[in-house]
């Protein structure tokens, strides 16, 4: 289920996603639960741009030295007695994980949330293994009943209502009485919290993702509102991270800066409930923690993108702004994009990890409104680099003929005006004839997809440059005629004295 | 109006290809706020800024637009757009197509530096205060986004229009948010781009406003074509058209009028 890739049908999926009316009901919480709260909380602290501008700094910089980090990260780990896989593939970071788990016996796994374990489709892996993973983030606990993928990256079940999730936990914890009240937010909630907690006793291995991976002290940092994650790393006996290699940040007082814009932007929280810091296995005399702490870093094509157009978007700490600002997102909600990132993060990052081939559409599904990056903490210039996207799109030959057909006669004009300004008076005089003396038409040929869903205005009946001509013409002439008149006045003057 | 001291800046107007084609009006009201405000204006035979390549991908189409805009503007002291659109495609992503090719881009940066959305060339650099114009009625304004975002026009025309007489601007919800339009996209994505204007239309009628007011002609164009689909009676005009006094001609997708109404 999770590495199914859509995306090619992006159209298709977005049409029946806009027919969706439980889902489009779904979307309107993206609006409530997001956008206001984030204005809120990024107005009520006057240094939130600056701290944007520090963010950005320091996972430009990051980047630019990553080896080095990356080499002093693994060291750090190492000496608090913790073990660093490198995955240069989604495949090699499954067989890692299977072998830890394997080694360790492992017959259940809790995980905390973690996006790159969708990305490399952990879950059934694991079970085509005989392991059984069990989600302990509610949104992923709701979507794993459902066998379905994440719509956010971090509201992943987003796209539901509380009646589709009432009758999951009927259908799916089918011991439990019937005649249950399970009509408030917080009784599902309590619900699963009673069932997880049963799971989070018998996991044998805790697999958590990880916001940020500090080089300075071999810490990795989780960011959580319930919690889960933190039952997830303690309780098992081992504790496997999973991250990317852009996770990867200089020091603990970087990671207090960037946390300061992470959840505001996120969720318009000041800080999320959790934030867990964890270096190693249990020390002696420390009241708990794992026996076993691995962290696999994950590559899968971004150390690529490091040295290219893309670079940017290493900078992505994931906080999903940028999807609750656009308008497609909104529209359409996260499943249309076909993969694991949707919305505008999704456009860009998606063509670099899956192929541009497949994930086309994502970076042509955009107005350009940049409301995104207008959003980003980390200010990432996403138009642009989806922008990037197209000209490679183009220069392939990916972009649709039509696309291609018609911009390439529009050009064959535009870039003639001694061409382009008789052709379009002709084109527009047509027109207004065509419209006659409505204002507007409702079918237009060769603009269905505007026509089907909007009136097209009629033309004036001359283009402006042609309609400019003759005013300043007629003006010229006019003050000719005025001069003219007042030389024949001075003379009709002079004889008259 | 605008104290003019020193010689009248040279303007050249880049009407823009919706303008040039679907509605000139917007061009002749445009001419008059430039002229009123001290200006002489002038329009050199023009295309297309470019935009539709640039964003489907074509670089190579998009310079060879962009060095001829750049060659037929660059005499002027200004070049003025009535877009944010076109003109932010001008100000700040001809620097960016020319990058690496030393002498288009300095021809392009200083292309760049001189040329402005309309409204916000007349408040920030003419220093207009006010317009002659009265106008009895309420109206709501969409800020589309190129000129919102890249170029940061919101108080702007706000301001303008806050001196037109007897006129009330009621806000809509969400006036920041995109209408759909989005160039090429409101083609490529049809469904799309619709559940997206149908959104706005929603907005701007709820205002109870009966017109409807923005800075660029592709958006302008999507939201009257979708408000008229819907059967609301919301006239749809550019701003320049209000503040020039021309808001009694026929709004977009109205009929012409005939005879001497
Ligand atoms: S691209 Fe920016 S806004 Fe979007 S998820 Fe990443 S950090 Fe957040």
């Amino acid at each position: 289920m999770t590495v199914q890739i859509t995306s090619p049908k992006f159209k298709k999926n977005a049409r029946a996603a806009l027919k969706d009316a439980q889902l489009q009901r779904a979307l309107g919480k993206v609006e409530a639960g997001f956008i206001g709260k984030r204005r809120a909380v990024a107005s009520r602290l006057p240094e939130f741009e600056v701290l944007r501008d520090l963010a950005r700094d320091i996972k430009d910089h990051t980047l630019a030295h990553l080896d080095l980090y990356l080499e002093a990260y693994e060291r750090r780990v190492t000496e608090e007695g913790g073990t660093v896989h490198w995955a240069a593939t989604a495949e090699d970071a499954r067989r890692i994980i299977l072998d830890i788990c394997k080694r360790r016996e492992a017959k259940t796994v809790t995980k905390g949330k973690s996006m790159i374990a969708e990305e490399i489709g952990l879950n059934d892996h694991l079970v085509e293994h005989g392991i059984a993973p069990v989600e302990t983030d509610l949104g992923e606990y709701i979507i794993q009943l459902r066998n379905e993928a994440p719509s956010h990256i971090i509201a992943p079940a987003i796209h539901l209502n509380r009646d589709q999730i009432e009758a999951d936990f009927r259908r799916s914890h089918a011991d439990l009485p019937a005649e249950r009240n399970l009509d408030e937010p917080a009784s599902l909630m309590a619900e699963a919290r009673a069932v997880l907690r049963a799971k989070f006793l018998a996991a044998d291995v805790g697999i958590t993702g990880a916001n940020f991976l500090i080089a300075e002290t071999g810490t990795s940092v989780i960011v959580t509102n319930e919690g889960n994650g933190d039952l997830t790393q303690i309780l098992p006996k081992t504790h496997i991270v999973l991250a990317s290699i852009e996770k990867l940040v200089p020091t603990l007082e970087d990671v207090t800066t960037i946390l300061r814009v992470l959840a505001r932007s996120a969720t318009g929280q000041e800080m999320s409930v959790y934030t867990t810091f964890s270096t190693g296995p249990r020390r002696a005399g420390d009241p708990d923690g794992p026996e076993e702490y691995h962290v696999v870093i994950l590559d899968n094509g971004r150390s690529s993108m490091i040295g290219g157009q893309f670079r940017e978007m290493l900078r992505c700490i994931r906080c999903g702004a940028c999807m609750n600002h656009c308008p497609v997102y909104g529209a359409v909600g996260g499943h249309a994009y076909g993969w694991v990132y949707p919305g505008p993060m999704g456009a860009v990052l998606t063509p670099s990890l899956i192929g541009i081939d497949k994930a086309g559409h994502l970076p042509n599904a955009s107005t350009f409104c940049g409301r995104c990056e207008e959003v980003c903490p980390v200010r990432i210039p996403l138009p642009k680099l989806m922008r990037y996207w197209r000209d490679r799109e183009f220069e392939r030959h990916l972009s649709p003929a039509t696309v291609r057909w018609g911009l390439g006669l529009w050009a064959l004009f535009a870039r003639r005006p001694w061409l382009y300004r008789p052709a379009t008076r002709l084109a527009m005089k047509t027109l207004a004839l065509f419209g006659g003396r409505r204002g507007r038409m409702h079918w237009l040929p060769l603009a269905g997809g505007w026509t089907r869903h909007r009136d097209f205005p009629v033309p004036e009946r001359d283009t402006f440059q042609a309609q400019w001509k003759k005013h300043r013409a007629e003006e010229a002439r006019k003050k000719a005629q005025a001069e003219a008149e007042a030389v024949e006045a001075g003379k009709a003057g002079e004889k008259a004295t | 109006m605008a104290e003019v001291t020193g010689p009248r800046p040279r303007v050249g107007l880049f009407v823009t290809c919706l303008v040039d084609l679907i509605r000139p009006k917007i061009g002749f009201a445009a001419a008059k706020l430039l002229e009123d405000a001290g200006c002489t204006v002038e329009v050199p035979s023009q295309s297309c800024c470019g935009q539709p390549a640039y964003n489907s991908g074509d670089r190579a189409t998009t310079r060879q637009m962009a060095e001829r805009v750049i060659a037929t503007f660059e005499s002027y002291d200004y070049v003025v757009a009535p877009s944010g659109s076109c003109a932010g495609m001008i100000k700040l992503h001809y620097p960016e197509l020319f990058a690496g090719d030393a002498g288009w881009q300095r021809r392009a940066d200083a292309l760049g530096a001189r040329t402005f959305e309309l409204v916000s060339f007349l408040v920030d650099v003419m220093k207009v205060e006010r317009v002659n114009v009265i106008y009895e009625g309420t109206v709501t304004y969409h800020d589309s986004c190129s000129g919102l975002r890249e170029l940061g026009i919101r108080e702007q025309p706000r301001k303008l229009l806050g001196s037109v007489a007897g006129l009330t601007v009621a806000e809509m919800k969400d006036a920041d948010v995109c209408c759909g339009f989005g160039g090429t996209f409101c083609v490529k994505y049809p469904e799309i781009s619709n559940a997206i204007v149908e959104k706005k239309a929603e907005n701007i009628v709820a205002t109870g406003a009966p017109m409807l007011l923005a800075g660029d002609l592709g958006c302008l164009m999507n939201m009257a074509g979708k408000l008229q689909r819907m059967r609301k009676a919301v006239a749809v005009r550019h701003v320049a058209e209000m503040l020039a006094g021309m808001a009694r001609e026929p709004a977009i997708g109205e009929p012409p009028k005939t005879g001497g109404a």
